[in-house]
């Protein structure tokens, strides 16, 4: 199937039909997580703490358990005591005790927002009257909700049994610094002494929220002999049954989650918040229980991601060859541990070569709703870092800085972040398909600026369970258990058509409930098409081999001799020559004794390709207001193999405006209580659509071998570069190096002032 | 249980006669403020009064050489009135850049006038062209200039049983126009960190008078006579721009918060009025 490049031919992989769940989509008819009704069904509410951090004295729940309607009542004295255990989710994870613990309270409350109480009546009017008539006595601590102010030696301490994991010297000193990790290679420190230009900077950035619309929901019916359903939607449906099993002690099996449509997670869906609390109100009052997030307690108790502070110093030698760097930074954690520390350090500085380094990096608590995982979790604003002095090595070098990065870029061979060879990586024909794009030698007018910065995310493998099943006529439906948050079905249809050789037409991709299909890990790391992609075409191997197979029984000659080319079967037994459609194979097979034609394929790859995207970006900067406007943005990326073109450059459009975002306006704001000032989207400014160019895309093809079509994640490195490159453009614009996110237009025009 | 009863008045006696009643009575237009208070829990009215319904409450009519503006006509409504928008273009694009297309097809002048909000996008452009509102009550009605409605940040000057019936604007002479900007950080869907509203009356390039008003720079919006003042008799030269910029950051009195410092308001009032009066000036003079 290659052409005379070598690039393979595909009939549906590359084409752009109609996602299955467009129209739905499009219609209004789609069923988002609050959409869903049960009969029966009551509605929960939560009390939430109105205090950063306090302790709880005594809770008084009487009055409301009394008011007419409520049927159920909880707090955190109905969840069981739990013994520490740490789950890996796929997109980070944590450890058991405190996951319970951001679902409900118990002792003390960590954050502005933190559920200490729930309700269930039979209206959710009645349920939110009842929450006025609970009691808290709290015992209002000390808070901290910045991040080096909780570094300080005489900060508040969120947890007494936290100490630092990973100093060289142990110490018992009760702290917020939940860990330090180190990666280093060669000597930094000479590394730097060797360089001609060192380049340095502190950089900071505010923690920032997914912002995805749909906040989070869930239907939940226990019943008496202890089986319960849960309607959510999530990033991982088996996800929220293994959490809530473990959070409530009930054995998985007897947990089914169906999945419904889901209004963007990002990240933010990879945990939960509400599930166990509707088990516990809906087996208390007998009734299905529906609980739902306002957009403030989605700001206030899910997970942003974590604010950072970086100091970064890199020196190049005269030719503008890295020599050496030191990356140190820490990032806020929120309520409890986890802020990404790990993927931060190793893709802090994955595009370069460079010989001496060492990156240190600490997770800290703060006072704010427990961190989760956003795009590339913990690696965006590091990178923002990174990149930002790259370019001021590159502009003190005189060096353009795509030439920069290609004489330092990795490619294939040199070694990955983890010390195994780099597969075939994109990251220098990106560089190069950047420095020949039209937009990087368009002229720029007074006021204006170009930025580019790079972005390396690792990208995640994981478990994923596919079954592909023919119906009688001939069509295919493809089970998997991967919610589909960015276009997957589609993906999963295309991959399995182009297997078997339908029109993608002709198959219909589904995402199961967790008791119809095996295990997959949640959606998440860019692992789906990568991972799921897999199982799916694996099992579409086996239907088509099962497929030979019957038409070799049909004709009694040997499955060797049986071929499946364009769909259909092709007997190559000599004086034999015949056909078989996929549709005559089916109604045969429907119709005979042998039984349905499915199978099903179960994957764990170790071995995802990276995600390397770059962006250019062009701004115009107001010198007398600090208004940034972003004028044109193209983005590239090695994508490996593009399923779906659209979805793809959805998802580097999506990354782009969402680093838009968090370059220029995004924000948490804490008033002096601790709590957060701005839980709404009028004053937490994700990007309208006003505020944003068109932004062009360049996919890259650089295929991985370990998935069939050469598949690479994509839906995580594209929020890696935009930080770094809007930076570096305002920077251009203003002659003045911006180095704290967001670049407010106060902000601005005060760090202006300052350099002046 | 909360609940709230809901009323549609026929005539401005009904609607006075309602709100004289029952003072947790809250008038709705829009509703684009008051909705999202009662939603949010700051505000618990007990009746809707909907002005809406109201004959001559909505709607643009000629008035005295000026307009007088019903208090519930959306702000959407007000483009197609095409000799309003050459006469008070300020006035119109300040009500115009109200929230989104979708906010501004319900959201009213007189409902941002009467929410009292010193961040108000028309009040300033208002205030610039001397408008002024006739309020009804249980006395009757009186006019008053829209200066004298907004008492401190959510609270007006009405008296309990009164509301705004409608926004008048002069009559506007030749060579005269007016303008309105406004900083935030992102192009729609947000509030005013500062606003200026200017207008000019010019004469042979001279400026005649100029008024310049100010939001979101203190507990109300200002009227800042001395930045008027300092247009007056000048080409608006760089010398009267920068004497009407100090008077205008010498009147700003803002607050520091979620949506900006205090000195970044204080400076961009400033900036904002400068370019306001360049823009009016220029419209009085593509009028000539
Ligand atoms: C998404 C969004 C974006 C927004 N963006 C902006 C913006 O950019 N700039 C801006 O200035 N505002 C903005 N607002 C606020 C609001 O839309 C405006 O203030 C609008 O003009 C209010 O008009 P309304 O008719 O909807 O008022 P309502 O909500 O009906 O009323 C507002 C208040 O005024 C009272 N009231 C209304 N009419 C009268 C009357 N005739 N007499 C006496 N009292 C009265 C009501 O009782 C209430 O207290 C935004 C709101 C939303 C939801």
């Amino acid at each position: 199937m290659n052409d005379m490049s070598g690039k393979p031919q595909y009939r549906v992989v590359g084409t752009r039909p109609v996602r299955p769940d467009g129209i739905d989509k499009v219609t209004g008819k789609a069923v988002f997580s609050a959409d869903h009704f049960v009969a029966g069904m009551i509605y929960g509410a939560i009390l939430r703490s109105p205090h950063a951090h306090a302790r709880i004295r005594s809770i008084d729940v009487s009055k409301a358990a009394a008011l007419p309607g409520v049927q159920a009542v909880v707090t955190g004295a109905d969840f069981p005591t739990l013994q520490s255990l740490e789950v890996e989710l796929g997109e980070g994870g944590g450890n058991i005790v405190d996951f319970s613990r951001n679902c409900m309270a118990r002792d003390k409350v960590y954050y502005d927002g933190h559920a200490v109480a729930a309700v269930a009546a039979t209206t959710l009017a009645i349920a939110t009257e009842a929450l006025e008539l609970i009691t808290v006595d709290y015992e209002v601590l000390p808070h901290v909700t910045d991040l080096a102010a909780a570094m300080a030696p005489d900060a508040p301490i969120l947890h007494d049994k936290i100490r630092t994991k990973g100093l060289d010297t142990p110490s018992d000193k009760p702290t917020n610094i939940t860990m330090r990790y180190v990666k280093q290679h060669g000597d930094a420190a000479a590394g730097l002494a060797r360089a001609k230009v060192v380049a340095r900077g502190s950089f900071s950035s505010a923690p920032v929220h997914q912002g995805y619309l749909e906040p989070q929901a869930c239907t939940v019916s226990y019943n008496a002999d202890g089986q319960v359903l849960i309607w959510a939607s999530s990033q991982g449906a088996f996800m929220i049954r293994t959490v809530t099993a473990q959070i409530l002690n009930i054995p998985i099996a007897d947990i089914r989650v169906t999945p419904l449509e889901i209004g963007g997670g990002f990240g933010g869906k990879t945990v939960i918040y509400l599930e166990p609390v509707a088990v516990l109100l809906s087996k208390k009052s007998g009734r299905p229980v529906r609980l739902a997030m306002s957009r403030s307690d989605v700001f206030r108790a899910t997970g942003p991601a974590p604010g950072t502070v970086c100091d970064v110093a890199i020196g190049a030698d005269e030719n503008g060859i890295l020599t050496g760097a030191e990356v140190i930074f820490s990032g806020s954690a929120g309520a409890f541990p986890g802020s990404g520390t790990h993927p931060a350090a190793i893709c802090s500085l994955a595009c370069y070569k460079i010989p001496d380094y060492y990156i240190e990096g600490q997770d800290v608590v703060t006072n704010m709703a427990c961190t989760a995982a956003y795009r590339s979790p913990g690696a965006p604003p590091i990178i923002f870092a990174v990149e930002s002095v790259i370019d001021e090595l590159a502009n003190t070098l005189g060096i353009d800085p795509i030439d920069f990065r290609l004489r330092n870029a990795v490619q294939e061979g040199d070694p990955s972040p983890t010390g195994t060879p780099f597969g075939p990586i994109g990251l220098k024909e990106i560089l190069e398909a950047a420095k020949v794009h039209q937009h990087w030698s368009e002229p720029l007018g007074p006021n204006q600026g170009r930025g580019i910065a790079a972005g390396y995310w690792p990208n995640f493998g994981g478990q994923s369970t596919a079954a592909v099943s023919l119906t009688d006529d001939g069509t295919v439906i493809v089970t998997t258990g991967s919610p589909d948050i960015g276009g997957s079905r589609a993906s999963m249809a295309m991959m399995a058509a182009e297997v078997i050789g339908l029109p993608y037409e002709n198959v219909r991709a589904i995402v199961a409930d967790t008791s119809s299909i095996g295990y997959s890990m949640l959606t998440g790391g860019s692992r789906t098409t990568f991972a799921t992609g897999k199982a799916v075409v694996e099992a579409a191997e086996k239907v088509v081999d099962e497929m030979r197979s019957r038409a070799a029984q049909i004709w009694g000659v040997d499955g060797s001799e049986v071929e499946w080319i364009d769909g259909e079967a092709s007997c190559t037994a000599p004086g034999k020559e015949a056909r078989l459609t996929i549709k005559q194979i089916a109604g045969k097979t429907g119709m005979s004794v042998k039984g349905p034609i499915s199978a099903e394929s179960t994957v764990n790859p170790p071995d995802p390709g990276p995600g390397i995207a770059v962006q250019i970006v062009d701004v115009e900067v107001d010198p007398d207001t600090g208004t940034v406007t972003v004028l044109r943005v193209t983005a590239l990326q090695d994508v490996g193999r593009a399923i779906h073109p659209s979805y793809v450059e959805g998802q580097m459009q999506g990354g782009v405006v969402q680093g838009i975002g968090w370059a220029l306006n995004e924000g948490y704001v804490f008033n002096a209580k601790g709590q957060l000032d701005n839980a709404g989207f009028l004053d937490y400014r994700i990007p309208v659509a006003s505020d944003l160019p068109m932004i062009s895309t360049v996919m890259i093809e650089v295929p991985w071998p370990s998935h069939p079509f050469g598949v690479k994640g994509v839906g995580e490195a594209p929020i890696c570069p935009p930080m770094g490159a809007v930076a570096n453009a305002v920077s251009a614009a203003t002659g003045v190096r911006m180095r704290h996110l967001p670049m407010s237009p106060d902000r601005i025009l005060s760090d202006i002032a300052a350099a002046q | 249980m909360t609940s709230a009863t809901y009323h549609a008045p026929a005539s401005v006696a009904e609607a006075v006669g309602l709100l004289s009643a029952n003072p947790a009575a809250k008038v709705i237009a829009g509703g684009t403020d008051l909705i999202v208070q009662t939603r949010s829990g700051r505000v618990k009215p007990s009746a809707y009064v909907d002005i809406k319904r109201i004959a001559g409450v909505s709607g643009i009519r000629a008035f005295e050489g000026g307009f007088a503006i019903g208090a519930a006509t959306p702000c959407t409504a007000l483009l197609e009135d095409a000799a309003l928008c050459a006469a008070w273009p300020g006035v119109i694009e300040a009500a115009n850049l109200i929230g989104s297309v979708q906010v501004r097809n319900r959201a009213t002048m007189g409902g941002n006038l009467c929410n009292a909000s010193p961040a108000a996008d028309s009040v300033p452009a208002l205030i610039a062209a001397g408008a002024t509102c006739v309020v009804a009550g249980p006395g009757g009605e009186r006019v008053v200039p829209v200066s004298a409605i907004p008492a401190s940040p959510g609270r007006t000057s009405l008296a309990p049983g009164e509301f705004v019936v409608e926004i008048r604007l002069p009559a506007q002479p030749a060579n005269a126009s007016d303008a309105y900007l406004r900083a935030i950080p992102r192009t729609e869907m947000d509030i005013a960190v500062a606003g200026a509203g200017v207008a000019l009356v010019m004469e042979g390039g001279v400026c005649k008078s100029a008024r310049v008003s100010l939001g979101a720079v203190a507990p109300t919006v200002l009227l800042v006579e001395a930045a008027g003042a300092a247009l007056v008799g000048t080409t608006l030269d760089d010398a009267a721009l920068d004497a009407m910029g100090e008077a205008v950051r010498a009147a700003c009195k803002p607050i520091d918060d979620k949506r900006g410092t205090a000195s970044y308001r204080t400076h961009t009032a400033a900036v904002l009025a400068r370019r306001a009066a360049l823009i009016a000036r220029d419209r009085a003079g593509a009028k000539a």
